[in-house]
């Protein structure tokens, strides 16, 4: 385990994170109650996720410059470990709304049409679907070259395809979602307390080093995979 | 790797010191895992659960490593 240094600080982070986030104190406000402290958890899905599409996009144009393959794996295992953060935390959203957004006076169907016109929620899984078509466009070509350029070129489509689909249409619209139309929720300073900040910004740190980490092993494990062809 | 072990043995006795902590301060009642709508039982739970997870990466890991190692 070379240069481990970042690992070791990983779970330190995600330690604190979640022996802070439960035991720390955190505002009291109506209907979250102490849901809030999902903040540390589900918010950290989206930010860890974006940051890996990240990565993923500037290893496809890296590919897109050099053709080296190597490129072209790394931009797919960052990919791949984005999407799972991505479907981590649609679902814990999905948790996390079902307590809070929905009505208790209403039948449960009722409130789940409120919930489901949710724009937050239809731009997330767009975003998603878009990414999951990439894997399903990865597989279907076969030469391999051919596989890793027009997949690279998707992969920038998709990456830009994210702005719109999360971050600026839920802005626009009227959304349940925190951070709808005035501002962005979580980094925003008059948004979040103070106290949650102690644990939600090195919750961010922590969740994304995990989601490197799973990534470099990854990355790894297929480099030795397609060693005869690198 | 070895900084690994010590840490994860580091973390692990400093959790073991906490329970025992709790269970021989009978006197004061002033167990941990027992107060405050037993929070702590979720927090330790969690934690468990977290450190497997991250063990069984730390594993993958010294797996991977030795598998390239071996190629190379």
């Amino acid at each position: 385990m070379r240069r481990s240094w970042w690992k070791i600080l990983c779970v330190i982070l995600l330690l604190y994170t979640f022996i802070g986030g439960f035991l720390m104190d955190v505002p009291r406000l109506p209907a979250l109650s102490e849901t809030i402290r999902n903040l540390y958890f589900h918010v950290c899905m989206w930010f860890c996720m974006m940051i890996l599409f990240t990565v993923s996009v500037v290893y496809a144009i890296r590919y897109l410059r050099s053709n080296k393959l190597t490129d072209d794996i790394y931009s797919r295992q960052f990919a791949a470990v984005g999407i799972v953060f991505g479907v981590l935390g649609y679902a814990t959203g999905t948790i996390w709304m079902s307590y809070t957004w929905a009505d208790p006076n209403n039948s449960s169907f009722q409130s789940f049409g409120a919930v489901a016109r949710e724009p937050k929620l239809i731009g997330a899984a767009i975003a998603l679907l878009i990414y999951f078509a990439y894997m399903v466009l990865r597989d279907s070509i076969s030469d391999i070259d051919k596989r890793a350029r027009i997949t690279a070129v998707y992969n920038v489509f998709a990456y830009a395809l994210l702005f719109p689909t999360i971050w600026i249409i839920p802005r626009i619209l009227p959304s349940l979602h925190p951070g709808g139309e005035n501002g962005n929720p979580a980094l925003d300073t008059n948004d979040i307390d103070n106290r949650m900040r102690l644990v939600f910004y090195p919750a961010v740190i922590g969740w994304t080093l995990l989601g490197v980490w799973i990534t470099s092993l990854k990355i790894r494990l297929s480099l030795l995979k397609e060693k005869r062809l690198l | 790797m070895r900084k690994i072990k010590y840490l994860s043995a580091l973390i692990i006795s400093l959790l073991l010191t906490l329970i025992n902590y709790a269970q021989t301060d009978t006197a004061e009642m002033a167990d941990t895992m027992r107060s405050n709508g037993r929070i702590y039982v979720v927090v330790a739970v969690v934690v468990l659960i977290l450190s497997g997870l991250l063990l069984y990466l730390v594993r993958l890991d010294k797996k991977i490593t030795r598998i390239e190692k071996n190629k190379s």
